[in-house]
């Protein structure tokens, strides 16, 4: 193959040439930051770690159900919900007019051009750089400053989530938005409308679908985030996680564990109830 | 004067030129129809004429105003009186027809009546008798990715007669149509421009239909203004010029419909 495409060059892919170098750059990159992450994967595999894990998995059997702890977890489970749902509505309310702002393809200016589209473009630029910095520190980071704030609760971790995942929700709306079909948000500022009444008529039609998938998954995540906040004090099945961890009681974390692919299975089930309603 | 164009010149940000030194004026109340060969910058003026391209050179006067000049909030406001028909209806699949005909008002809105109509639409009445004028009455609440390619471009004609504007411009507006449809919304478009005393200035590639529905017929190649004159004058000879080497229009153009006041051959519906 490769000596027949030599002796015809004009049937060699201009691209090849590229492709290769990009997978073996890929490669080159890759390697040192494995060794950098210490990833040993035959460790796991070694007998002496296999006997520890498995008698740690075994610790988680069976799950606990006593009506006291059962108690506990529903109690926590429903905060950590509210947390992520709290968390994502006020997310929500942060992107959406940081995301109006940022698309592109809603820029009035750009029809034309008109003279404001300096303002414009700077305007967008400080809008996303605004969202870099909402989003470059991890919510739990975030969680553990309010937690000083405000103390011990889950009212430090809505508000870590809102700030973080405001930040998220903007960029990634702004880019779902910029990635749909333009020219009916186009039209529609051409005969005058505002960038409100392109966003509803000519830019959610395209898009809703794939913002609402984006938007419940990010609320999963959401869950999984009011997770990790309790352990540093934002209550929820994170606390009661940790405290189980700390009073080695595996058949609490299992039952803890099952709650978790409960929460997941029931956002993978909106998503797709969604999907099919505005599909 | 409707729509005022001098020494228009329009160079694209890749360099190539749609339009050279183009003098066009239109008074209020009259049409104009634009012919010639595909990639001719017939699309390019009807952008410049709807203020949704900046030309590079020259100057552009609609509706009594230099729409360059002004500041956004009265840019809108010229905008929402400038009504389009794009030769591709620009209209979200998903969206119901009655949305997609109100959104036509969208510029003459404010943010309160948009969200209104976006969550319950606003004026159903309306919508419905725009759509009765391209015989769409019974689709009101059907999703436009249930109606044809010819049925989404009559949508799209009754969202800008909807917008009631006071100049209309329609690129290429019945290009996807069959002929008797295409006659039969045309007539919409110029009843609707004579009832209302609106400008109309429409391109199009068939000849015979600019001739019939145009008293005025303007030839564009190259960038340039070839002719300017009443239909009644645009001889055999000057179209043969025009569309002289387009491969396109060659096959298309009815010869015998190219002479002046011919009868239509079209049923119109």
């Amino acid at each position: 193959m490769t000596t027949a495409a030599a002796l015809r060059p004009e049937l060699r892919d201009p691209l090849a040439r590229r492709r290769l170098a990009l997978a073996i750059t890929a490669l080159v990159v890759l390697w040192p930051l494995l060794r950098l992450s210490d990833f040993r994967p035959a460790t796991l595999f070694d007998p002496v770690n296999l006997h520890v894990m498995a008698t740690f998995v075994a610790g988680f059997l069976p799950p606990s159900t006593t009506p006291e702890f059962l108690g506990f977890l529903l109690t926590a489970t429903l905060q950590t919900l509210a947390m992520a749902t709290a968390g994502m509505a006020l997310a929500f309310v942060v992107a959406l007019p940081l995301a109006l702002v940022a698309t592109r393809s809603l820029s009035i200016a750009a029809v034309g051009p008109a003279d404001g589209r300096w303002r414009g473009r700077v305007l967008r630029q400080a809008v996303r750089v605004g969202m870099v910095l909402l989003r470059s520190v991890p919510e739990v980071v975030w969680a553990l400053m309010f937690v000083r704030a405000l103390g011990l609760g889950p009212a430090a971790g809505v508000l870590a989530l809102a700030i973080t995942y405001g930040g998220m929700l903007a960029k990634v709306y702004a880019e779902i938005l910029e990635s749909a079909d333009a020219r009916p948000a186009r039209a529609l500022l051409a005969a005058g409308s505002g960038r409100v009444g392109a966003l509803c008529f000519g830019l959610l039609p395209l898009a809703a679908q794939e913002l609402v998938s984006y938007t419940v998954y990010r609320w999963e995540c959401a869950v999984r985030a009011a997770v990790v906040m309790g352990f540093v004090g934002a209550g929820g099945l994170g606390q009661l996680l940790d405290q189980s961890l700390k009073m080695l009681s595996g058949g609490e974390v299992s039952s803890i564990a099952l709650v978790f692919l409960a929460l997941v299975f029931l956002a993978d089930a909106i998503s797709l109830v969604l999907r099919k309603v505005l599909a | 004067m409707s729509l005022r164009l001098e020494q228009v010149g329009v160079v694209h940000a890749n360099g190539r030129r749609a339009l050279a030194a183009v003098d066009l004026a239109v008074a209020a109340g009259t049409r104009v129809a634009l012919i010639g060969p595909s990639g001719a910058g017939k699309t390019t003026l009807l952008r410049v004429a709807a203020a949704s391209l900046r030309p590079t050179e020259g100057r552009v006067a609609l509706l009594d105003a230099q729409p360059w000049a002004l500041g956004a909030r009265a840019l809108r406001s010229l905008r929402s009186r400038v009504g389009v028909v794009h030769q591709a209806p620009p209209i979200p699949p998903r969206l119901r027809v009655v949305s997609a005909v109100l959104a036509g008002r969208l510029g003459q809105w404010g943010l309160a009546r948009a969200l209104r109509s976006w969550v319950a639409p606003a004026d159903a009445a309306g919508a419905r008798d725009a759509l009765a004028r391209v015989g769409l009455a019974e689709r009101l609440f059907d999703r436009c990715d249930q109606l044809s390619g010819g049925q989404l471009q009559r949508v799209a004609v009754a969202r800008t007669l909807y917008q009631s504007p006071r100049l209309l411009l329609a690129d290429e507006p019945v290009s996807a149509l069959d002929a008797a449809t295409a006659d039969a919304v045309l007539r919409e478009l110029v009843d609707y421009s004579t009832a209302a005393g609106a400008t109309f200035v429409a391109s199009l590639h068939a000849v015979d239909l600019a001739l019939r529905w145009f008293p005025r017929v303007v030839g564009v190649r190259d960038g340039r203004v070839m002719f300017d004159l009443p239909a009644a004058d645009v001889t055999p000879e000057r179209l043969a010029a025009l569309y002289a080497g387009d491969l396109a229009q060659e096959g298309e153009r009815p010869v015998e419909e190219s002479g002046h006041g011919a009868t239509p051959p079209l049923a119109s519906a």
